[in-house]
């Protein structure tokens, strides 16, 4: 398998081709089990070829493939090439292990929709680029397949095109994107100006001679490769098309904006390790964009009404832990927890949808309640997913999510930490709300909804047991913190990196995890007052703080701040360019010309008369200037 | 006393002067192809007259080619006089102007 490291993402890229094409010939039940059946063999061989890295030793775990050559000239080489060492075979397993399950799932979700061959195409397409983003080799290859997931993003959002605001959120989505897609264009092409190279092995051998550390050139590079994550990864400030992405099916939400394509920007950053390695100020960047995304999406969590919403800006705030924990160094805890969470978040996503699914489209959690007694399985699979995203001890997000706090601390970065540790909190608190309001007390639910009401088919509920088993248990292959066994896998890809945690520091580990606990406990049992003990306190809050809560609903008015500072001064400007310039120039100069020949016809039409004597006088004229020059000129 | 060839040119240019006003002035179709005539003839008189002071017998050849053409032209001419006449009831050529703009 390790020679053929092509046969992990081809899988998809058939099930893509064969959907797209045949995908309405061959019916529902055939488009569902190739789909599904490609994901399923991606993630065979991707085991196949993790458990035959594992066999190689520690040092040297690093495969590459060129499947085929690409770009050659003079003396720049970019080629179709793929690597897999620990950092891509921990992303190969989530990609294809989540997307496996997504995909299951999606056969339930999506079985009323005319548009499922469609559906299915888009999804085997994403996985496809996803897959060739993190096993690609060089900067170019993953720039490409960057665009690629954007695109398969903006398709899959505006899935459903006929309504309106699904397609302006698909729109929304790729231009805020592109916006950080160019940057990370101009810190790609700075750093093939500057080292004549962008294949990995080749980029980080030569930076520490070529680029002084904590030079302009290298920070330049590093923070415009961020801008460029920035925009992918949904942090601040360009995360604004997240929250609207929740127009798309609720699968997409969970496998595209919860799970992979999202946690593309952290995968670059720490790929790009060693180079950040060289820029203190850019990893200091990182640190607090990701601390202060961390809080400020929390915070907007903390009020909001529509289930998928809250998960939605949980992400952003989670994400913003991946970024705090790059910044400070910990980039093994940051992937570990891009791991975690992608099983947690994905199972939240899908148990929403499976509650939406229940509620024949209900997604105001103020229309939900006492749900647990018609859908058992997903309330208590919601419930992991939650207290293991609030980092509740033994589950997964416990882990990771203390890991990157002790790097925090570690690296001596208090404030940061401290931001942190605030967001664990507000984390606490919003995930047991979601589920207190969903599941538990009275329950709301519309009479039309509550006459369907059921617990969701197999097809569904499996994965979202499958899901809250790893989300339960996949923690403990981080145990103990820095020794366990997946951090003996993936040390060595950052072992270069020297602005990696150091081992010792001022507080201990234990008491680290003590108190990351403690704070999120705290803001559980924050939550079960506000929810379950004394349910008037919401109510209560809200009469005492009307305008702190407003803002918190109205998420800070950032999207109407980017509207009045850019979507509409741009707007009035092609507007103006369009009446201006376009019908009075373009318009113009192009009428113009037929003015002027029209204008010049009537004018010289008039020597048509008809009137044959004037022809022959006009003939006659000619014949005597004619002889005339003959004969006196010459 | 033989008669000077300045005089035969002469005669020749005056009348082919006079068929050009009539083929200028004319209004009636029939006069402008006389007109036409006599511009002929005034050219056929040139070049016998250059024939007989130059002693070549090209010029008298050529005049046999001008009225041959001159009776091709006439015969065509005329039917297509009649045509018109047979459609638009007049030989005023002021009358036909259908190709005004």
């Amino acid at each position: 398998m390790l020679s053929n490291l092509w046969l992990i993402p081809v899988w998809p890229l058939l099930g893509f081709l064969i959907n797209g094409f045949f995908g309405r010939r061959i019916g529902k039940g055939a488009v569902g089990i190739v789909a599904c059946g490609s994901v399923g063999l991606s993630l065979l061989t991707s085991v196949v070829a993790v458990a035959e890295l594992l066999a190689l030793s520690a040092e040297g775990r690093r495969v590459t493939q060129v499947v085929a050559p690409w770009i050659g000239a003079g003396n720049f080489q970019a080629d179709w090439g793929l690597l897999l060492d620990p950092l891509s075979a921990v992303m190969i397993l989530v990609v294809s292990g989540v997307g496996f399950l997504i995909h299951v799932y999606s056969i339930g979700y999506m079985h009323e929709d005319p548009d499922y061959p469609r559906f299915f195409t888009y999804l085997n397409l994403f996985t496809f680029s996803m897959l060739m983003l993190v096993l690609a080799d060089n900067y170019l290859l993953l720039y490409v397949f960057w665009e690629a997931v954007g695109l398969c993003s903006y398709l899959l959002i505006g899935f459903w095109f006929e309504k309106r605001s699904a397609a302006d959120a698909g729109k929304k989505a790729f231009i805020v994107n592109r916006v950080g897609d160019f940057g990370f264009a101009l810190g790609v092409m700075l750093l093939w100006t500057i080292l004549g190279t962008l294949q990995y092995d080749q980029v980080f051998a030569s930076a520490p001679a070529q680029l002084p550390a904590g030079g302009v050139v290298v920070t330049a590079i590093t923070l415009l490769l961020f801008v460029g994550a920035t925009g992918k990864s949904a942090q601040l400030p360009l995360y604004v098309w997240l929250p609207d992405a929740m127009e798309g099916p609720t699968p997409v939400s969970a496998l595209i904006h919860a799970a992979t394509m999202v946690t593309a920007g952290v995968y670059m950053v720490a790929r790009s390790a060693p180079l950040f390695d060289l820029a203190p100020v850019s990893l200091t960047v990182v640190a607090w964009i990701g601390g202060l995304t961390a809080v400020f999406a929390a915070t907007i969590a903390l009020v909001q009404n529509d289930i998928k919403r809250i998960v939605a800006y949980s992400t952003i705030s989670q994400l913003g832990y991946m970024f705090l924990g790059c910044g400070v160094g910990a980039y093994a805890a940051a992937i570990f927890h891009l791991a975690t969470h992608a099983f947690f978040k994905a199972l939240l996503f899908l148990g929403s949808g499976s509650v939406i699914h229940g509620l024949s489209g209900e997604q105001d959690i103020r229309k939900m309640g006492a749900l647990r007694k018609h859908m058992p399985v997903t309330a208590w699979t919601f419930l992991i997913a939650a207290l293991a995203n609030a980092g509740i001890f033994p589950l997964a997000g416990f882990w990771s999510k203390d890991e990157i706090l002790y790097g925090a601390v570690a690296g001596g970065h208090v404030v940061v930490w401290a931001l942190g540790a605030g967001g664990a909190f507000l984390t606490a608190f919003y995930m047991l709300r979601c589920y207190y309001v969903v599941f538990e007390g009275r329950s709301r639910v519309d009479a039309h909804a509550a006459h369907h009401l059921h617990e969701s088919p197999r097809v569904m509920t499996a994965p979202l047991v499958i899901l809250a088993a790893f989300s339960a248990g996949v923690g403990f292959v981080g145990v103990p913190p820095e020794h366990g066994v997946y951090h003996r896998f993936v040390e060595p890809v950052f072992a270069a990196a020297k602005g990696a945690v150091p081992h010792a520091a001022a507080v201990g580990e234990v008491p680290m995890a003590v108190l990351s606990l403690a704070i999120a406990v705290a803001g559980g049992l924050m939550a079960t007052r506000f929810y379950v003990w004394r349910p008037e306190s919401p109510a209560r809050m809200v009469e005492r703080y009307p305008k702190a809560y407003q803002v918190l609903l109205d998420k800070y008015y950032v999207d109407e701040l980017y509207e009045a500072l850019f979507v509409e001064p741009i707007r009035n400007g092609s507007v103006w360019l369009w009446r201006q310039f376009d019908d009075l120039v373009i318009d113009g100069s192009v009428n113009g010309v037929a003015a002027v020949v029209r204008v010049g016809s009537l004018v010289l039409r008039r020597v048509q008369t008809g009137y044959v004597m004037n022809y022959v006088l006009s003939f006659i004229v000619g014949v005597v200037v004619i002889l005339g020059y003959l004969a006196f000129w010459r | 006393m033989q008669v000077p060839l300045e005089a035969y040119l002469l005669l020749s240019a005056f009348l082919f002067a006079t068929g050009v006003i009539g083929v200028a002035t004319r209004r009636n179709a029939l006069i402008i192809f006389m007109s036409i005539e006599l511009m002929l003839n005034a050219v056929n008189l040139t070049f016998l007259a250059f024939a007989r002071f130059l002693n070549s017998m090209e010029g008298q050849i050529f005049v046999f080619f001008v009225m041959v053409v001159a009776a091709a032209e006439v015969a065509v001419g005329l039917a297509i006089i009649i045509a018109i006449y047979r459609n638009r009831e007049t030989v005023d050529v002021a009358e036909l102007n259908l190709l005004k703009w």
